[in-house]
């Protein structure tokens, strides 16, 4: 075990799962209950990562850490009303609203969706639904990842998204997650999204916090997601993550992709967040599967952004491709760390990575590391990654034609961005998120 | 208008324009020639405000103002355009939202309105026309993944468009086939007033012949060597710069 000064906060979890086993919870099943009971293992064994850790050498956490966090909270009446989610809601993108408050569905925030091609329901709701025991928990490696053990553990409650085969959703389902509380909290939601065969859906997660009436607190998010998409299935899924300084996150994505499925993941963070992790995880499990997970990050104040990534190709025939561009202001901190692994089996693949980063200020740090694994001989992959400044020429193209520094530098960090925003295939949403880039500018 | 007086500047400590003095008055037409390297782009460049060159000595006045002391930007919002020799090619940024943005920023600078999309849009159709820019560049990205005489006429339709008082033409001409030329000058020649001026770098006389100019000065190394009437150009295209070079020995030793 590694120990560090998270040491109270590690015990706290300890005598949480005990106290826990004893009160064990009857509506959850046996399997359920042992894999809780190794995930906790795993955990009790792996603490929390410190910088030894390869995949955590250049964050420090124990400042995120040592606050004195409610684990086990009961919930917050939070007064979360229509404004708020009216001015959540994405202009012109026609989509369901899911509403998640600490991590909590809230039944009357959120839109239903008629018919019963769409499941949407709480987690702890679905847990004898056939794709929560045919999926739920089988994916995460649990004696490597810190966090998703304990959450595995840990967790409450979260969201679940059924979409059932062969179904085409033409409407985006809109996840609003909202953290908003008085009190320090230690928040594990865990998601579950089951993309049936054949089916196609959109899905929109966006992560925003909410003022508290009384005060603010610092929360500490450490969710996990896991998403199936099944044979000939596709899956947009975007994620747009703000937040306020007094928010940290640990993200999860655990993906698995079956036969001739695609699978594409947006994900662009702006200023605000005090830390934000992003493990993306991407198996591509089935011959023909095609997976793109394109990211953008504006990282800005002393902010930390790491996005870790891993695409996994076991079978042959599968091609990937990874655009993540960053812009660093102020002395805001990247990570990109995107592995890529081409199994012996997994001959014909295309795997393709880029990660460019875009510096506007000397005090802001990047540490790009791509990492390929490559154990098949018929393979094409190849990947880069850049930082640099502006393009002094380009910005004196445009001084030349009268506009000033401060828009010559917005247009060329939007034309930077573009690479990446411009693959987005819903103009709402392209503008949204270019209307983020210009707030997270100034 | 335009007034150059001793102009030296230099680029990474090594001197490129040794005591250069112009002057154009409005509704005139410069022709600037000389050999590769004397330092023609160089003058352009320093006139539009490239922070890469160091101007180590001499003023330029424009209508009574110090360009000098100006930011690239606002030499642009006072009417100075550079028809670059090598456009930039900037992808993802949209020819046209490039215009618009820098028409309003000239616009505000001269405390005039932004203008409305529509009068807007209106006269992007009418100066696509004049320089027969095909309609399907406007759209893409700024210059990316256009041929050389596209980027040149972009050029030009970004100086029928913004209206400038001094335009500056450096080598428009090069990379430009005998029809776009025909109407590239045409462009020029419509556009042309008595209230603003055009300095026209060129190799050859082709252009000269459409665009005919009331000076033609020779830059070499650094210094104009020779100023003269329309004719200096054909003298030059049957000469070449030897005689020049020669002169310049000549003068030396003397
Ligand atoms: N950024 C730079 N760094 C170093 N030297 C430069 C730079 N820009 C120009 N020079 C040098 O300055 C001199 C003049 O260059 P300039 O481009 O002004 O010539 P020019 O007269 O426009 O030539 P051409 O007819 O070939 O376009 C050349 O010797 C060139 O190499
Ligand atoms: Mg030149």
């Amino acid at each position: 075990m590694i120990k560090q000064i998270t040491n109270s906060l590690y015990d706290q979890f300890i005598a949480d799962f005990e106290l826990r086993s004893i009160l064990s919870n009857a509506s959850e099943s046996l399997a359920l209950h042992a894999l809780r009971k190794e995930a906790f293992k795993q955990f009790k064994q792996l603490g929390f990562p410190n910088t030894k850790v390869e995949d955590w050498k250049y964050i420090n956490l124990s400042p995120f850490l040592k606050d004195d966090f409610l684990t086990a909270a009961e919930d917050e009446t939070i007064v979360i009303n229509k404004d708020i989610i009216d001015s959540a809601k994405i202009k012109k993108l026609g989509a369901y609203h899911i509403v998640m408050v600490n991590g909590r569905y809230q039944a009357g925030l959120s839109d239903t969706i008629p018919g019963d091609e769409v499941f949407v329901s709480p987690l702890a709701a679905a847990m004898d639904r056939p794709a929560f025991e045919a999926h739920f928990g089988k994916n995460v490696a649990l004696d490597k990842n810190h966090f998703a053990a304990l959450n595995t553990a840990l967790f409450r409650d979260g969201l679940f998204i059924e979409i059932k085969a062969r179904i085409i959703v033409e409407k985006p389902i809109h996840v609003i997650h909202i953290i908003s509380s008085a009190n320090t909290l230690f928040l594990q939601p865990r998601n579950l999204f089951v993309i049936g065969a054949g089916a196609d859906g959109i899905i929109v997660e966006s992560f925003i916090t909410v003022n508290h009436p009384e005060k603010n607190a610092k929360v500490f998010v450490n969710d996990v997601s896991e998403i199936i998409v099944n044979e000939r299935a596709r899956l947009q899924h975007f994620c747009i993550q703000t937040g306020a300084e007094h928010t940290s996150y640990v993200h999860h994505t655990e993906v698995v992709q079956r036969q001739s499925s695609a699978y594409n993941n947006y994900k662009a963070s702006f200023p605000g967040t005090a830390l934000l992790r992003n493990n993306l995880n991407v198996s591509l499990n089935g011959e023909n599967v095609e997976s793109h997970l394109y990211g953008l990050y504006l990282v800005a104040g002393r902010q930390i952004v790491d996005n870790h990534t891993t695409v996994d190709h076991l079978k042959p025939n599968c091609h990937s491709n990874e655009l993540y561009k960053g812009v660093m202001k102020d002395e805001g901190v990247a990570i990109f760390n995107g592995k890529i692994l081409v199994r012996k089996d997994a001959q014909k693949t295309n795997a393709f990575q880029k990660n460019n980063n875009l510096m506007l200020s000397k005090k802001a740090v990047v540490d790009s590391k791509p990492q390929l694994e490559i154990f098949a001989d018929d393979v094409k992959c190849s990947h880069g990654s850049t930082i640099g400044q502006f393009d002094e020429d380009a910005l004196f193209y445009l001084k030349a034609r009268g506009i000033g520094e401060e828009k010559a530098k917005a247009l060329l960090i939007h034309a930077f961005a573009f690479d990446v925003t411009g693959k987005i295939p819903i103009t709402a949403l392209q503008t949204y998120i270019n209307h983020l880039i210009e707030e997270g500018l100034n | 208008m335009l007034s150059i007086k001793n102009l030296r500047a230099s680029v990474e400590g090594k001197e490129i324009l040794k005591g250069v003095n112009l002057e154009v008055k409005a509704g005139g037409i410069h022709a600037i020639m000389g050999p590769n390297g004397s330092g023609k782009s160089t003058l352009a460049s320093v006139l539009a405000g490239n922070p890469n060159f160091e101007v180590t000595s001499g003023e330029v006045w424009l209508d009574g103002k110090n360009l000098l002391e100006m930011a690239a930007e606002d030499r642009a919002r006072e009417g100075v355009f550079l028809a670059f020799q090598y456009p930039v090619e900037i992808p993802g940024v949209s020819n046209i939202n490039f215009l618009r943005t820098a028409m309003n920023e000239i616009r505000t600078y001269r405390n005039l309105p932004a203008m409305e999309a529509k009068e807007f849009l209106k006269m992007v159709k009418e100066k696509q026309k004049l320089v027969e820019f095909d309609a399907a560049l406007t759209n893409r990205s700024l210059n990316e993944g256009f041929s050389g005489g596209e980027k040149k006429r972009n050029e030009i339709f970004q100086l029928a468009m913004l209206d400038p008082k001094l335009a500056i033409l450096d080598e428009t001409d090069s990379g430009l086939d005998i029809d776009a030329l025909r109407i590239v000058s045409n462009g020029v020649n419509k556009l042309r007033s008595d209230k603003n001026a055009f300095i026209i770098i060129t190799h050859y006389q082709r252009l000269l012949d459409y665009i005919v100019p009331d000076f033609v000065h020779v830059l070499y190394n650094g210094q104009i060597a020779k100023t003269g009437g329309k004719e200096l150009a054909l003298e030059l295209e049957e000469k070449g710069y030897d005689w020049l070079k020669e002169a310049a020995k000549e003068q030396e030793l003397a």
